[in-house]
């Protein structure tokens, strides 16, 4: 039997009032709970305090606003992929979402909780890096914001200190964009055995901008950047994804474990990542 | 250290002091004795835990009882109303989507919040929503087509 230790629990009122319980030690956010109480169970978290925050419709949302896409902590898995604008600004939220753990899951584990949970092979961590989110943070001297890239510090280990929550993330969103998300996972709702995602920004059939995530395969900050260095101002063809799939590949740091040994992770990512930009550069326009 | 978690379970309120760490699936099995819900794998993979938080399905091995307070829970008892069994209740017995039963509350459950979203399944739709719970006896087979009664029977249980 599997239950967590002793642990004292609030619910949260407000921002304000969840800010002024988590500016205590050793407290957590509680919202889906699917990554944490699992994680309590069986002691790898231990906090004292939990603060149960989805009460808090305030950061419920996901609209389009001016040139972003704004996506509050709390949106559900399910939201983001029922979410008509989000597919349509970003088809990578939507191939991703349909593999996260499963339809009921995905109905209670929330977009800021992924994050923060920062688990080295989430799959919403990688598109997020694809797409050069930005994450907004709230604490008790105001809002502050991180680039997505920047946010993860290394395994379940993020920027956001004690009395701060993250509230939501902004996604920029450009003319001449397509994106796409690709997994290999051993099951239905099991974590990747790799996963890449890609963003591409085009003028005709030449690269602008590329984004490349990756998870599950030691990629720092889960992104593949010399990949997307090489492919920055080449033409958007079957050569390009294929040389950035090989660097992508090259680049990462998979480990052998029970998901399967280090050459075939990077074979995974070289494949995925190709694939992933193929699909990413049929979609521009679309 | 307790605290006071109040909720409607199946139109019931209930009311009890509880540690703020006790899971919801064993307050509804331990406190209340509804043992309809079964505390499967304890690592949400299994869904044999299913039970329904407001309208929506939820493994309750992995949520606080603390959580669902002032919410309102529906368990696999909840089903049947005025003696007369849910569609998807009487599809599992008209095409023997048990055998051993362990899973069965988890995917009544399911199956309900599915037909009530989409009540003309096809086949994958009904795999993709089952997704998340396990069977080890019959093979998915069963269930599948025990679901599909229940929409082609929609209301006409006896």
């Amino acid at each position: 039997m599997q239950v967590p230790a002793h642990v004292e629990y609030e619910r949260a009122t407000s921002v304000a009032h969840a800010l002024s319980l988590l500016s205590r030690p050793e407290t957590r956010v509680v919202a889906g709970g699917h990554s944490l109480i699992p994680m309590m169970k069986l002691r790898l978290a231990q906090p004292e305090l939990l603060v149960d925050i989805n009460g808090l419709a305030e950061l419920a949302f996901i609209v389009l606003d001016g040139g972003q896409l704004r996506i509050g902590a709390l949106a559900r898995h399910a939201d983001l992929l029922d979410s008509a604008v989000a597919g349509e600004c970003f088809a990578i939220f939507h191939d991703a979402e349909r593999v996260v753990a499963d339809p009921i899951v995905r109905l209670w584990g929330t977009v800021g909780g992924s994050l923060c949970q920062a688990d080295p092979s989430e799959d919403l961590s990688a598109a997020f890096a694809a797409t050069r989110a930005t994450a907004v943070i709230r604490g008790p001297d105001g809002e502050r914001t991180v680039p997505v890239r920047e946010f993860h510090l290394g395994p379940y280990e993020t920027v956001i200190g004690r009395g701060e929550l993250l509230a939501e993330v902004r996604v920029p969103v450009r003319p001449g964009m397509g994106s796409a998300y690709q997994k290999v996972a051993r099951r239905v709702g099991d974590w990747s055995v790799a996963a890449a995602g890609a963003v591409l920004t085009l003028d005709g059939g030449k690269i602008l901008q590329a984004g490349i995530g990756l998870t599950a395969v030691g990629a720092e900050h889960f992104v593949a950047a010399e990949a997307e260095d090489y492919l920055r101002g080449r033409a958007a063809d079957e050569d390009s994804f294929q040389a950035a799939g090989k660097i992508a590949a090259g680049h990462c740091q998979p480990v052998a474990d029970q998901r399967g040994p280090e050459d075939f992770k990077r074979h995974l990512v070289a494949e995925l990542t190709t694939r992933a930009l193929r699909r990413a550069a049929a979609r521009v326009g679309s | 250290m307790t605290i006071r978690v109040a909720m409607t379970v199946n139109g019931t309120e209930y009311a009890r002091d509880v540690e703020p760490r006790l899971l919801l699936i064993h307050f509804i099995r331990d406190e209340l004795g509804l043992t309809g819900s079964h505390w499967g794998c304890d690592t949400s993979n299994c869904g044999s835990c299913v039970v329904w938080l407001d309208a929506k399905p939820v493994k309750s091995c992995t949520l606080l009882a603390a959580m669902a307070d002032g919410h309102a829970v529906r368990t696999v008892e909840g089903l049947e109303q005025d003696g007369r069994l849910d569609p998807v209740q009487q599809g599992f017995v008209e095409c023997h989507g048990l055998q051993c039963g362990f899973c069965t509350p988890g995917m009544l459950m399911t199956a309900r919040w599915l037909l009530d979203r989409n009540p003309d399944p096809d086949e994958a739709e009904i795999r993709e929503a089952i997704s998340g719970q396990i069977c080890r006896c019959t093979g998915y087979e069963n269930i599948v087509r025990s679901i599909r009664w229940a929409a082609e029977h929609a209301g006409q249980t006896p």
